[in-house]
């Protein structure tokens, strides 16, 4: 019985980090449901208990179910029947077992149907469904539509909408148009309100909309006429037994063939208002792009996870020259350096997701009471860094996914490139996570203000506080140094006063904050666990040198030169 | 009145992935080193309960089970995906007991489980692999029984219409309620443990298992009844000792052998008829063929 989360030390390794205390006692409002539902958590130790059988579930549906799915869902894919999705027979099936285990849902509370699953353990699943189906993993991912419906949205929606996720209708968030991709404040759908009835309806086109046919569909549209910027949109869910919506085309992709990529027309579709009006882009959507970046970032961890397993196994089989080619050392520093990288992009996965945990706890806990003092401290901390690293993760998982994907194929050689392998597969589904919900460069973007405005080097400065063992302190002076120079660096930057520079540096500056973030993490888990300290000594040298180089780029680099790379229009 | 499907499961050692050390060297099962499992057939019986269930709001499920007192396991995994109650028939005098003695001992409790509609169980377990329990509980509890079931297709209070997977093909047939049957490994496999029902019903035991965790329990049994998984022994079923165990049981092993298949000297044929008639008039005689 094969079982993608016992066979995986690292999740319960992380679910079982010192901060899940704190986390699912807020989370579970120090076990208020305990009486009222057959199914709460006593206490802490019921509520882990709970998270880890529960994971085995879903580690048994990936690895009996969803993962030899995979394939046949790659090949068919979704068709498009009468303007209608109809999903590939596997997708269906990986659909009914998920809703059967009653895995939809899972961080809702209890009063609407859900799990009330702190986000780590719901981001260990979305990790784990992702290493057997990515292309999957987005239709079961569409789940965090709940979350902002919950967040946002009046009672009474969420009453009539909230309970429908557990029972195992599917979501979508409907945001992006043939004119407006990266720049969602282009959005042009249009949502009129009818003064007498109060109703709202939706005309206009949608593009690229994953699981576009879902049953409930939150709609990003321009609820105020004459306006032409993000305060003028407003966000509305759609529900689809009202008939309005056409599917017009599903997109042929290069990867993540099962998840239908719709495109859609509204037409006089009725709709129903979140929260307020021009809310729609600068809050709501701003909230629901940050889960759906925790979500790519696990989707990115689970195809590196996958693409290392394919890798490594046939590095062992396959012999040349008389040996398996896993002796060579070409070949074994490719693999442990994907380890590596994938240790270190799963320490920071579970790093944001605690913060994230922490904030919206406190973001929840906010509406029922006044938080103290110190709570409200913790919230905006914790929400700040949340912010920061959630751009950080999405960069470097993503791009890191795409590195050990390409490096798991090459290690297959010529019978990587063909289908007879999953590695073609996961090779092509890792493209698409650098790109969708906001691109590596929009990432840096989002993360250059943690570099300017010293929220990294802050946070680097508390890793930096923590003890480590005797055995690792060389590894911890290794990065002190690396966040001098790095602080050098930037600082020396900044006072060239000339914005262009920093953009220019923008990325590089990033990575360098990346680096040293990610080498703390994987330290202080070597710290607990002596199953990192490979990966740690590894990832630290690896980092070492690409800051090196970074900086080496930086410091010879001077305004003048900037010329040379602009591009004529 | 509930629709009442008595669901009989076994708890059995995984001989689908047997290692070196599966067997001892007395040619018994060494039950030490392989996993305990739900026998497969069984969870097959279960998710035909179960569809019953999503078809009818009034249908109960009792998973019947006997044992070792940690058998109460797959109780558990029962519970887990959705059965509603579960029984373990469990006591040392037991032991030994061969399909006879056992199918005895399960047609007494059914019918302190008295009155039901139907009794699902699986068709074989993988260690006996004997198909015999099903039938001959039917046979004592004087049942009409359809073995081989592949699935349900119509369940009313009064009767039941079964498609049967035979060696050739299908069959569809149908009787009158209450009966027994057997469920085949084609039929729908069972779904996967609920999330929910699993956080439930995860501190579920037996007062056997409470005893041994020496835990106060009689707060949770008042306040959660529903945790409680009911032990009977042989004064609960009302059963005759001289008919249980190894007194109970005609069986006997009489050898064991262990088999190691290897290839036999191969013959070399020509093409020519007679070579050919002589092949298959062989193949004849030894049933290969005919």
């Amino acid at each position: 019985m094969a079982n993608f989360y016992t066979d995986n030390s690292s999740l319960l390794f992380h679910l079982k980090h010192p901060l899940m205390k704190k986390i699912v006692r807020l989370k579970e409002r120090d076990y208020a449901d305990r009486d009222s539902y057959d199914y709460a958590p006593a206490d802490f130790e019921d509520a882990l208990d709970s998270y880890n059988q529960v994971l085995e579930i879903v580690g048994e549906i990936c690895g009996e179910t969803i993962a030899p799915n995979a394939e046949l869902v790659d090949t068919f894919g979704p068709k498009l029947v009468n303007n209608e999705v109809i999903y590939a027979p596997g997708t269906a099936q990986n659909l009914e077992t998920l809703t059967k285990a009653g895995l939809f849902g899972m961080s809702l509370p209890r009063e609407y149907g859900g799990l009330n699953f702190a986000m780590v353990p719901y981001v260990i699943a979305a990790e784990l469904v992702s290493r057997a189906d990515a292309g999957f993993a987005n239709i079961w991912g569409l789940q965090d539509c709940a979350e902002t419906i919950h967040e946002f949205a009046d009672e009474e929606t969420k009453k009539e909408f909230l309970p429908r996720f557990n029972k195992g209708e599917t979501a979508a968030m409907d945001l992006t148009e043939p004119d407006a991709g990266s720049d969602l404040q282009a959005v042009q759908l249009k949502a009129s309100l009818n003064e007498e009835t109060g109703q709202w309806t939706l005309n206009g086109v949608k593009r690229f909309i994953t699981n576009g046919d879902a049953h409930i569909s939150l709609v990003l549209a321009r609820s105020e006429p004459d306006t032409s910027d993000g305060r003028g949109l407003s966000l509305f869910i759609y529900d689809r037994k009202d008939n309005a919506v056409m599917v017009r085309r599903i997109e042929n992709k290069l990867g993540i063939k099962g998840s239908p990529t719709c495109e859609l027309v509204f037409k006089d579709a009725p709709a129903i208002l979140i929260g307020s009006r021009r809310m729609g882009l600068i809050k709501y959507v701003m909230s629901l792009m940050n889960s759906a970046r925790l979500g790519v970032g696990a989707q990115s961890v689970g195809i590196a996870e996958a693409a290392y397993r394919e890798a490594l196994k046939y590095a062992r089989e396959r012999e040349q020259f008389g040996k398996p080619i896993i002796q060579f050392a070409a070949v074994y520093e490719m693999l442990s350096l994907m380890r590596a990288k994938t240790d270190a992009a799963r320490s920071l996965l579970y790093e944001t997701t605690r913060y994230v945990d922490i904030y919206k706890a406190y973001s929840f806990i906010q509406e029922e009471k006044k938080l103290e003092a110190e709570e409200r401290n913790e919230f905006k901390s914790h929400q700040k860094v949340a912010d920061v690293l959630t751009p950080l993760l999405k960069l470097f998982a993503s791009e890191y996914c795409n590195q050990i994907a390409s490096d798991a194929l090459q290690i297959h050689g010529g019978a990587g490139y063909m289908k007879d392998f999953p590695v073609e597969r996961l090779f092509r589904d890792a493209r698409i996570t650098n790109i969708y919900e906001g691109t590596s460069q929009l990432q840096v973007v989002a993360a250059i203000r943690g570099v300017v405005n010293g929220t990294y080097l802050n946070l680097i400065r508390q890793y930096e506080a923590v003890d480590v063992k005797p055995e690792f302190e060389y590894y911890k002076q290794l990065l002190i140094g690396l966040t001098d120079r790095f602080e050098a660096v930037f600082t020396k930057l900044q006072s060239q006063k000339n914005d262009e520079i920093i953009d220019f540096h923008a990325r590089r500056l990033v990575e360098m904050a990346g680096h040293i973030i990610m080498g703390y993490l994987i330290l202080h888990d070597t710290h607990r666990d002596n199953q990192f300290k490979k990966s740690t000594d590894i990832f630290i040298r690896m980092a070492a040198a690409e800051n090196k180089a970074r900086e080496e780029f930086i410091t010879g680099f001077e305004e003048k030169d900037l010329g040379n790379y602009k591009v004529q229009l | 009145m509930s629709f009442r499907i008595i669901v009989l499961a076994k708890q059995v050692p995984d001989t689908r992935n047997v290692g070196k050390d599966a067997m001892k060297a007395d040619g018994t099962v060494n039950r030490g080193v392989l996993p305990a499992i739900f026998n497969p057939e069984d969870l097959h019986a279960l998710e035909q309960a179960l569809r019953i269930k999503e078809q009818r709001s009034d249908a109960e499920i009792i998973l019947l089970t006997m044992g070792p007192p940690r058998a109460a396991e797959i109780i558990r995994e029962a519970l887990y995906r959705g059965a509603d109650k579960g029984y373990l028939i469990t006591d040392r005098k037991f032991a030994g007991s061969d399909t006879l003695a056992t199918s005895y001992a399960l047609s007494l409790a059914i019918k302190k489980l008295k009155p039901f509609h139907l009794v699902i169980a699986g068709r074989q377990a993988i260690d006996g692999d004997t198909a015999q329990v099903g039938p001959q509980v039917a046979d004592k509890l004087d049942l009409p029984q359809i073995t081989y079931t592949e699935e349900i297709t119509k369940a009313t209070t009064k009767e039941i219409t079964i498609r049967r997977r035979l060696e050739r093909g299908v069959e569809t047939v149908s009787c009158q309620l209450p009966a027994l049957i057997t469920v085949h490994s084609s039929a729908a496999s069972c779904r996967p443990r609920n999330a929910k029902l699993l956080m439930k019903f995860k501190h579920a035991r037996t007062v056997s298992e409470l005893q041994e965790e020496s835990k106060d329990y009689t707060e949770m049994l008042t306040s959660k009844p529903y945790l409680q998984i009911d032990e009977w022994s042989v004064a609960d079923i009302d059963a005759n000792t001289e008919f249980l165990g190894l007194s109970g049981s005609p069986t006997k092993v009489k050898k064991i052998e262990n088999v190691v298949f290897a290839a036999k000297e191969s013959v070399v044929l020509s093409s020519d008829d007679k070579d050919i008639e002589a092949l298959m008039k062989d193949l004849i005689d030894s049933h290969v063929i005919g």
